[in-house]
């Protein structure tokens, strides 16, 4: 399993692996919201919440066929299955490496983003803690969707497609408890929703992943 | 004998097809009679005029977008566990009918919100999580759609169905908790004193039985065609192989 994380993290942060990719993506969105809905700080003050889990979850997406795709085509895919580690265990560590390379920097990155956006300092910490909890389920959603679609050429768009209705309650948690921190009201309860939400994926959805992929390589 | 006899397509396609022929008669008997009772022989209600006469159609189509969704869920479960191809046929005919059912209920919905609420659309719970099951059936297709192999493509629609209608609850909740709703509760349930009043609970369920009775003999044509579709595709693969 160790192996196998590291293979990952390697593969995706050297060049061609698209690591920075998705925090850059994720960074010009932020940029491009004033230019939409126009400068005023009072504006984008009560709006900073949703724009940034809303961007985190489209640059998380953006990197979600890259998952099995390539292992896909150079066949070690096939070898992962043949392994003697089983394939819940794979798809796990695959959704860890997704998000250790993608969640982990947005939730690093997004204080600098929510200064651009003129969050309120009080939501600055449980946005932190928000994203934190929220990226990992995002990452093994993701995984999912990327497992039931690896034979599909060009399959990119219809995993968007099955995957942003499934993102749909990790967003609200998330951003519900950052919009509560803002407002300076109790957010206890959104992000213990967000950690359940989290721990229920990361405990069902490899088994769902897992059957997905050998019913794709069979 | 068992029941799994029936899901032998060739049996299928013999005790389907006069269900099926029942089933459009006597849907466009009850719905005629509903709809036409309810359009023009029921009072306007005192608070909400003529428009409480969109509940003949929106309830119904809302009640089986639900449904459909769940008898998805069955016949997919049936497919991975006793591998009957008509029932993954099914769930597979089954989705565009809920997917209009969801529709015309969202529809109706806006067509009513618009003078009622002052608004055609509401970020309402059981208008968000309805929009939500739109796009589950949306996804649910495009994944047929997209899978040549007829098998992969059952089991991998399979799975996100099952997957889908675990967070299609899970979105129910969550937006609950994010808004209460414009939107009354339930018109209909066991309890007698939560109904609406009788002159409109009679047509209503006429309309009820209408409707659902037009979903079975809906889907059963469309699993009928696709068993033939299947069967054409396999004479057509036997003609080029010869």
């Amino acid at each position: 399993m160790k192996a196998l994380l590291i293979r990952d993290l390697r593969l995706a942060v050297r060049a061609g692996g698209g690591f920075g990719l998705g925090l850059a993506f994720f960074l010009i969105v932020i940029v491009l919201v004033p230019f939409g809905v126009g400068p005023e700080t009072s504006l984008l003050r009560p709006i900073a919440p949703g724009i940034l889990w809303v961007a985190a979850l489209l640059a998380a997406l953006l990197s979600l066929d890259r998952i099995f795709a390539l292992d896909h085509e150079d066949g070690s895919l096939g070898l992962l299955a043949t392994s003697p580690l089983p394939m819940e265990a794979a798809t796990l560590v695959k959704a860890v490496a997704h998000w250790v390379t993608t969640g982990l920097p947005l939730t690093l990155a997004a204080p600098v983003l929510g200064v651009l956006l003129n969050l309120a300092p009080a939501a600055y910490g449980p946005m932190l803690v928000s994203l934190a909890l929220g990226t990992p389920a995002l990452s093994m959603i993701g995984t999912f969707g990327a497992a039931l679609t690896v034979g599909i050429r060009r399959g990119g768009l219809l995993l968007s497609l099955i995957v942003l209705p499934l993102y749909v309650p990790t967003l609200i948690f998330g951003a519900e408890a950052v919009r509560r921190a803002a407002d300076g009201l109790d957010y206890a309860t959104p992000l213990m929703m967000l950690a359940a939400i989290t721990a229920g994926t990361f405990a069902l959805l490899p088994f769902a992943s897992a059957a997905a992929l050998k019913m794709n390589l069979r | 004998m068992s029941i799994w006899e029936y899901a032998n397509p060739k049996k299928f396609l013999d005790w389907t097809a006069p269900v099926m022929r029942w089933s459009f008669v006597l849907a466009a008997l009850t719905l005629g009679t509903g709809l036409i009772w309810g359009f023009f022989f029921t009072p306007e209600a005192d608070k909400f005029g003529s428009t409480v006469k969109i509940i003949y159609v929106h309830v119904p189509s809302a009640f089986l977008a639900i449904n459909a969704w769940i008898m998805m869920l069955v016949t997919s479960l049936i497919w991975l566990v006793r591998r009957h191809h008509v029932s993954a046929l099914a769930a597979k005919a089954a989705a565009p009918v809920g997917m209009v059912m969801t529709l015309i209920a969202l529809f109706t919905g806006a067509v009513w919100g618009q003078p009622m609420w002052g608004t055609w659309w509401e970020w309402d719970p059981r208008l968000t999580s309805f929009l939500i099951l739109f796009l589950f059936y949306l996804g649910y297709q495009a994944l047929w759609a997209a899978i040549e192999d007829p098998d992969t493509a059952a089991d991998l629609t399979s799975v996100l169905c099952i997957v889908g209608s675990v967070f299609a609850v899970l979105s129910r909740y969550a937006v609950l908790f994010w808004n209460q709703g414009l939107h009354q509760g339930a018109s209909l349930s066991m309890d007698k004193e939560e109904h609406v009043a009788d002159v409109y609970y009679q047509p209503l369920l006429l309309a009820m039985a209408g409707f659902v009775l037009l979903f079975v003999a809906l889907v059963l044509l469309r699993t009928r065609t696709e068993i033939r579709l299947r069967r054409a595709g396999a004479l057509e693969n036997r003609a080029r192989n010869v």
